[in-house]
């Protein structure tokens, strides 16, 4: 088990420090100059040499590789050519917006697929059931920043219940903080809803079918017992499985949701140094994002042989 | 006794209804206080520093507002007192006193005197990185003859120093304010930055020591909204109050039938321009220039492309600059024209590069050009770049391009037309001649050789000024007080009020 867990975390390990080369050399070849998008259109060339300099981007590309991934091994991700601020701090900050966001966006989504997939899987023959699967195949086919549109012309701009977008941090104002969360996490939970309500019936129709289940009924449990007490257990396997997967959706998913609801997260930090060059800021918020969707790898890995203590002597 | 108990309860009872009735009063009145006022704008300043970060959203933010300078631009871009009540100017206009305000004071304290105006101009010179501050470089001294007296001696004299005052080059600083321009901005305005969520918001509050008329907003929250549908949203389900400006045309008909909102058009100095590369064939032949001027309908390209909102100029002067002259009419839609000179030149058929930014009006401007000249047999391919990144390096910087589109957002920006190594690669003797005449003359004389300029431009069909940007701002109705005319680099919140 120990091994099994070191072994993966060196994986995980290698994997984030390719991935930090990746993402260097992609914003090493993506054309436009830092120090000319910076100054603007009236620089004079002296000046962009000067800034170039002062940015260090006129070093050897391989100086630069090594100098990034030190300062960020000791935990110090560079100061942003663009705002002239430290870049970890804003990393943080920026971070804690979208795993709300995604932690808020996975609440939803478990919330609707849990009792709607084993729904429709206990009824998988009947209408009600049928109905069910029918609406989360229509759930599967909306991507989340259309999600979000409707869902702004519907609550916010015609009913006016909720806010189209902005950010009140809890310790502010939790009473806003909630209100502004509902839409997003909705837009974003709703899809992800709908594919897991898939994975969640196929899981429990499964188990539905074993033995062990017989064996329960027989004993005079009525299926919605037996399934609670012996069979949900089993099928949380293949949906952690998803579950893990969808993390990584829904990470990404936050990019564009975020840009919809104008929240100051990751995502839309990611795309506005992307439209300056801040070269630095773009590294370090890949570099969080992969490390993050390898850390769920990881953990759905272990969650595994929590669930399941057949995996544990394998 | 039970009596007594009675009036003790009605009593103890009365007490918390008038206190309770208190205080849902007093909540009631915040809720309907008009003191906060929420603006959505869609660039948002990457710090507040704008003495070494370029752009326009920081000044945009701060100026006026924030910081102020010795005179502003008023809604006529006419040159107005701010902190200066008065000025005169010498007989060789290279000596400019300033009478200033006495009453003035920075939000840390300081009392703003002369002394200030001498830090803060040549302050310019020697700790600002932005290239526009090339423009003080005519300053040779400042003199603080009194405290409510400052003098500068020009170098040379010239009328587009006294107007870059208006700028945020002009801006007031205090020699104590400035250990953190990036985070802590100090000004004499009438507001101060309160504090600011990046990505989100900036908020601004009412500066209690301010000189001037107190505004009538306490608060005002800058809210930074990208994108232009989730900036409408924000309107329309009473998240802001004021849009800063609508950078989408098909939104204006929603805004002006909702009884809701007041829709204030004016203009801008932003010239959508179609640029031309004269430093490569063919657009170095005026022929050829002339005739893709001729081959282009702005009328039916500005209907197409923005909706018919924005001006018709023919030239790279807005109205609200004194030496404006309908010059649109320079180059009237003729196709049988168009395709003469280009036969003239030798030049029927030629192959172009649009490059352009891959911004909304650049996008669809493009294409109505496009098809216009490829009806007279230019063939025309498009390009959208990434903005600013990508077009800034190829385009402006590389100049590898035949035809652009960009919006030339600048005051008075003309004067590239003088700099031969600028984008356009256009170089001409008298349109240089003129400009410096310009500068250095009466302001008669400055408007005459300026108008000389903006013709030698249009006969020379040095670009093509496809139109004028306007300036297009909504708001909930009971807002008032906006400046028509976006002339300045700043969105002035002092003439806001409530109806």
């Amino acid at each position: 088990m120990t091994v099994k867990v070191l072994r993966r975390l060196g994986i995980l390990v290698a994997s984030v420090l390719v991935a930090s080369i990746v993402v260097f050399l992609f914003m090493a070849v993506l054309p436009g100059d830092p120090a000319q998008v910076a100054l603007g259109v009236n620089a004079t060339p002296e000046l962009v040499v000067k800034t170039r300099a002062e940015f260090g981007v006129d070093r050897p590309l391989a100086t630069q590789y090594f100098d990034w991934i030190g300062g960020v091994l000791q935990g110090d991700f560079g100061r942003s050519y663009v705002t002239r601020e430290e870049i970890g701090p804003a990393l943080t900050d920026r971070l804690g917006v979208t795993l709300w966001l995604v932690g808020a966006g996975m609440l939803v989504a478990l919330l609707i697929a849990v009792p709607a997939g084993t729904f429709a899987a206990v009824r998988h023959r009947k209408a009600d059931g049928t109905a069910v699967s029918g609406l989360s195949q229509i759930g599967v086919a909306i991507p989340a920043f259309l999600a979000g549109i409707i869902l702004v012309q519907i609550f916010a701009v015609q009913l006016r219940w909720l806010p189209s977008g902005g950010w009140t941090p809890p310790v502010q104002d939790p009473g806003e903080f909630l209100r502004g969360l509902v839409l997003p996490a909705l837009s974003l939970g709703l899809v992800q809803g709908a594919v897991l309500t898939r994975y969640v019936r196929s899981a429990v129709l499964d188990t539905l079918g074993q033995d062990y289940l017989r064996t329960a009924r027989s004993k005079g449990l009525r299926p919605f017992q037996a399934l609670f007490r012996h069979g949900l257990r089993n099928a949380a396997v293949p949906v952690v499985t998803v579950l893990g997967l969808q993390l990584s959706t829904l990470l990404i998913g936050a990019v564009v949701v975020e840009r919809v609801f104008v929240l100051p997260g990751l995502g839309s930090m990611l795309l506005d140094s992307v439209a300056s060059r801040d070269l630095l800021s773009v590294q370090g918020i890949v570099l969080v994002l992969v490390v993050g969707v390898l850390l769920v790898n990881f953990v759905v890995d272990v969650l595994y042989t929590v669930l399941d203590p057949r995996l544990r002597g394998s | 006794m039970k009596a007594l108990r009675k009036s003790a309860v009605a009593t103890a009872l009365s007490a918390l209804l008038v206190t309770s009735g208190c205080s849902a009063g007093s909540s009631a009145t915040i809720a309907q206080s008009s003191g906060t006022l929420a603006i959505g704008y869609t660039a948002e300043p990457a710090n507040f520093d704008f003495t070494r970060t370029d752009g326009a959203a920081i000044p945009q933010a701060l100026l006026y507002n924030v910081y102020e300078g010795l005179v502003k631009l008023d809604a006529d871009a006419k040159i107005v007192p701010l902190l200066a009540e008065s000025w005169t100017v010498s007989e060789d206009r290279k000596t400019y006193d300033f009478k200033l305000r006495k009453n003035a004071k920075f939000s840390n304290g300081a009392p703003f005197t002369a002394e200030d105006v001498k830090f803060s101009l040549m302050r310019v010179k020697t700790d600002w990185t932005v290239s526009i501050k090339s423009t003080m470089d005519v300053v040779d001294r400042v003199d603080v003859v009194a405290p409510d007296h400052a003098r500068v001696v020009l170098t040379k004299s010239s009328n587009g120093w006294l107007f870059s005052l208006t700028s945020r080059l002009g801006a007031m600083f205090s020699a104590g304010g400035v250990a953190d321009l990036a985070n802590r901005p100090i000004g004499t305005g009438p507001y101060t930055v309160s504090s600011r969520r990046r990505g989100d918001s900036i908020v601004l509050k009412e500066n209690p020591a301010y000189w001037g008329r107190k505004p009538a907003y306490s608060t005002v929250v800058l809210k930074y909204i990208k994108d232009p549908t989730a900036l409408n949203n924000a309107l329309l389900s009473n998240g802001i109050d004021v849009i800063s400006a609508i950078t989408v045309p098909d939104s204006i008909p929603q805004f002006q039938s909702d009884d809701r909102f007041t829709v204030v058009e004016g203009t801008t100095n932003s010239e959508v321009t179609l640029a031309f590369n004269h430093a490569r064939p063919p657009l170095n032949d005026v022929r050829v220039r002339r005739a893709l001027s001729y081959a282009i309908d702005r009328k039916a390209l500005l209907d197409t492309a923005w909706a018919g909102r924005g001006t018709l100029i023919g030239s790279m002067v807005p109205p609200t600059d004194p030496w404006y002259e309908d010059l649109s009419h320079a180059y009237p839609f003729d196709p049988a024209k168009a395709r003469a000179l280009l036969a003239e030149a030798g030049q029927s058929h030629p192959s172009l590069r649009l490059r352009i930014p891959n911004l909304p009006y650049a996008v669809s401007a493009a294409q109505v050009v496009a098809s216009q000249l490829a009806d007279v047999g230019v063939t025309v391919t498009i390009e959208p770049l990434d903005f600013p990144a990508v077009w800034l390096k190829q385009v402006f910087t590389d100049r590898d391009y035949d035809l652009s589109i960009i919006q030339h957002v600048e005051a008075r920006d003309i004067v590239t037309f003088g700099r031969p190594k600028y984008y356009w690669g256009y170089d001409s003797k008298p349109v240089r001649q003129n400009l410096a005449k310009a500068d250095a003359g009466t302001p008669q004389e400055q408007v005459e050789a300026m108008r000389q300029v903006a013709r030698r431009l249009s006969e020379d069909a040095a670009a093509d000024w496809l139109f004028l940007f306007p300036n297009v701002i909504v708001a909930k109705n009971k807002v008032t007080g906006f400046v028509r005319n976006q002339v300045s680099e700043s969105f002035d919140l002092t003439g806001l009020a409530p109806r």
